[in-house]
């Protein structure tokens, strides 16, 4: 049978989660909106509870979580404020080739250090002239020897700069195209990794968004994830198991925003009433409402799947896709009755409202999902 | 408009004058405006030469007639030039459109022949206006206003607090709406030509807002302010009549402002996916591609049409107040589809500050809440359509 309720170690966690973005995360959000600094002392906080290493498995040190906790919290952390949740959840999406794909040596050397000390990882796929179209990526990596040796660039890096790991695509075999790509695991500070401009973005300004450039830049052969040209595979494995945490960011934010629309309907008066009395208001807060847990199961659903170890690549690109389409216009209406008050930023609407942009955009736009769902949906033809 | 052997002329046909007027307001969007968005986004600061052009080139007194040195043109001509430069900066856009639409609009129609040799000549050179009808406790709900005008011999004495004042920075004469009389409800509320050196008067937090940053929000703040009779603007306590007539102008204008800012949303992203390189080809040979940028298109010419046409019905003496409710409506919901669908298309980068999309999308959220929020526009809409 179906059964749709939490068990007590899940809701102990929302819980927890709950708790840590209110009281850490909460408060300091607008200041990091500003984009200045980078929210270290938040994410340093969220290590001490156990949010930044917890979907690392359990013999390597970490919470060994499953997806359906881990988009529990996520939900929780991206009403918090979602730049800081793209901090953490970025992070988590640089540890999963590591988890998926491997060697024993490898995670413990590379997944363990972030169980032990507060740190950040990185997933470096995209490039200028390869962005939905991931496979056109450029960066090249040449075997020398023991090493190899890895020339290129790669923009809108995530905690590029702050990061202590970094997981990048590189062509070993540009004739190959897409099965000439390889995935490596680079240590922050390897020599020839430079960190470029820190981009200045509408939305999650608390997370680092960087250019990267690699110059001459030696890696081991022994931190090649994988085999050669397996690059490819490595990143759309990862994707299809991060993309319910985008839509459960999604949710968050929804959710976010739909709680302090009603909160301000039921106190502003106009007209000599309160404005939820107003039959429109409580019409788009019931759709609100509606969509937001829509979101929710689409992206419960999704979790579960992969729990479960079946099959889910049109069910989390459904997740990202809708969640964060809702986290959209659930934040446009929000702002709407908000009306003066919501376009100010003295009120968290408006940046909920720039916040909620991003969702549709990185880890594979939604129109790239709404690829990936036409593809199952359609299936072959002829 | 109509010509005797064809009928009346298709809407966006512009007449040689307006289309000579349009050239060079699109021409000036490009030459005085483009290079200065990005920093006043940024800053969130009107650049005072950038407004001094502003006037010099005549778009700040399009309304006001030959006599007082303005251009006397039409109505129309005011909308073109909130369009031409809200392509290019919808914050710039909305200084044009308030000095003309609601300021210069308010006086021409209410003031007395003292009050007009007294004020035009100076808001067609370089005195800027604002219109202050909003506060805390009175957004949609305008006629609650608290702000007090107690009458006195020669003068008024006003005490309150205004909100979300445009342009307030910089204006130098603002029309601000007082209750005389809170006994007499709506009735009591007047309408004054305040300066901004008038004593008891000040201009208080500059806000910090989303979009149209070029252009300034600031509170109003009035501790006993004296206001000479003689600037009573129309009469004692009709400043409601006074406030729902500008608005249904004003908001003619605020559909052009997000007409422009649609216009420049798409054309930005027609020359993005035109030249955006992904799985081999442009991006606008994608079928994907295409119909969201053939949608937009069909967006941004339903607003023209709808906000063209209000203006049209204005300028003729028609009734207006339906269509012009409606072109506010239309034109910021698209304005708010085809700005969030440009940043889509420009994926990644549309999400940076590298990109103008990023902040034409910012821009567009205020056409749905500024000079009556949808919502106030459709129970105009309602009150219309729906037979008593």
């Amino acid at each position: 049978m179906i059964d749709f309720s939490l068990n007590e170690e899940q809701k102990a966690l929302q819980q927890m989660a709950h708790e840590f973005a209110e009281k850490e995360m909460r408060p300091r959000a607008a200041e990091y909106d500003k984009g200045e600094a980078h929210p270290d002392d938040v994410i340093k906080k969220a290590f001490e509870v156990g949010l930044i290493s917890c979907d690392i498995p359990e013999e390597y040190g970490g919470g060994g979580l499953s997806h359906l906790d881990t988009v529990i919290i996520s939900e929780e952390l991206a009403w918090g404020c979602v730049g800081m949740y793209t901090s953490i959840m970025a992070s988590s999406l640089a540890f999963t080739p590591i988890i998926l794909f491997g060697t024993e040596e490898q995670k413990k050397k590379y997944l363990i250090p972030f169980t032990e000390k507060p740190g950040l990882s990185s997933f470096c796929l995209t490039e200028r002239e390869a962005g939905s179209d991931a496979g056109a990526i450029k960066t090249k990596a040449e075997k020398k020897g023991s090493e190899y040796v890895i020339n290129g660039s790669k923009c809108f890096i995530t905690n590029g700069g702050v990061a202590d790991l970094y997981i990048v695509f590189a062509n070993t075999r540009q004739e190959k195209g897409i099965r000439g790509i390889s995935a490596f695991i680079v240590p922050g500070g390897t020599p020839g990794l430079v960190i470029g401009k820190k981009e200045d973005k509408m939305g999650h300004r608390a997370s680092n968004t960087a250019e990267l450039f690699f110059e001459d830049m030696k890696v081991p052969a022994e931190n090649l994830l994988g085999s050669e040209g397996m690059g490819f595979k490595i990143a759309m494995r990862t994707l299809d198991q991060t993309r319910a945490p985008v839509g459960a960011g999604g949710v968050g934010v929804a959710r976010a925003a739909l709680e302090h629309a009603i909160e301000f309907t039921k106190t502003r008066v106009q007209f000599g009433k309160p404005i939820a009395l107003f039959q429109n208001t409580s019409f788009k807060l019931a759709q609100m409402a509606m969509e937001v847990n829509a979101a929710r199961h689409l992206v419960w659903h999704a979790a579960w799947l992969m729990d479960r170890g079946e099959k889910c690549g049109k069910e989390s690109a459904m997740a990202k896709c809708f969640g964060s389409d809702v986290a959209m216009r659930t934040t446009v209406e929000a702002l709407q009755l908000l009306g003066g008050y919501g376009y100010m930023k003295d009120y968290p609407m408006e940046k909920l409202m720039r916040d909620a942009k991003l969702l549709q955009i990185y880890e594979g736009t939604n129109e790239i999902q709404r690829l990936v769902i036409a593809r199952e949906v359609i299936g072959p033809i002829k | 408009m109509c010509d005797e052997n064809t009928g009346p002329l298709p809407l966006t046909v512009l007449t040689e004058e307006e289309e000579m007027f349009y050239g060079m307001a699109n021409e000036f969007a490009e030459t005085e405006i483009k290079p200065l968005v990005e920093e006043m986004d940024k800053t969130s600061h009107t650049d005072e030469a950038l407004l001094k052009k502003l006037f010099e080139n005549g778009f700040m007194a399009l309304d006001i007639p030959e006599a007082y040195g303005g251009a006397e043109g039409s109505f129309f001509m005011s909308i073109l030039a909130i369009e031409a430069v809200s392509k290019v900066d919808a914050g710039v856009g909305v200084i044009v459109d308030v000095q003309n639409t609601l300021v210069n609009n308010a006086l021409l129609r209410w003031g007395n022949e003292d009050q007009k040799k007294k004020y035009f000549p100076k808001l067609a050179v370089d005195l800027l206006g604002a219109y202050a009808l909003s506060e805390a406790g009175a957004g949609s709900d305008a006629f609650a206003l608290r702000c007090k005008a107690e009458e006195k011999s020669d003068h008024y004495l006003l005490n309150g607090q205004k909100l979300w004042i445009t342009n307030a920075n910089e204006a130098g004469l603002f029309i601000i709406f007082a209750n005389v009389d809170f006994s007499l409800g709506y009735k009591g509320i007047t309408a004054f030509l305040v300066e901004r050196d008038f004593e008891g008067f000040s201009v208080g937090k500059k806000e910090e807002k989303l979009g149209i940053r070029a252009s300034s929000t600031c509170e109003l703040v009035l501790e006993n302010c004296i206001v000479p009779k003689e600037n009573v603007l129309g009469e004692v306590g009709k400043g409601y009549k006074l406030a729902i007539e500008t608005l249904n102008e004003g908001r003619i204008g605020i559909g052009a402002q997000m007409l422009g800012l649609a216009e420049g949303a798409l054309a930005n992203a027609l020359s993005y996916t035109g030249e955006r390189q992904q799985f081999g080809k442009q991006i606008n040979e994608f079928q994907g591609v295409q119909f969201q940028l053939a949608r937009m298109a069909t967006d941004v010419e339903i607003a023209r049409l709808i906000v063209y046409n209000a203006a049209r019905l204005k300028d003729a003496g028609k009734i207006f107040i339906k269509e012009g409710a409606m072109a506010k409506l239309v034109a910021g919901e698209v304005a708010e589809r085809v700005s969030s669908q440009a940043v889509d298309l420009f994926g990644g980068y549309g999400f940076t500050k590298d990109y103008p999309v990023e902040k034409q999308y910012r821009d567009a959220k205020i056409g749905q809440i500024y000079e009556g929020t949808s919502n106030i526009q459709l129970q105009t809409i309602a009150k219309m359509v729906i037979p008593r």
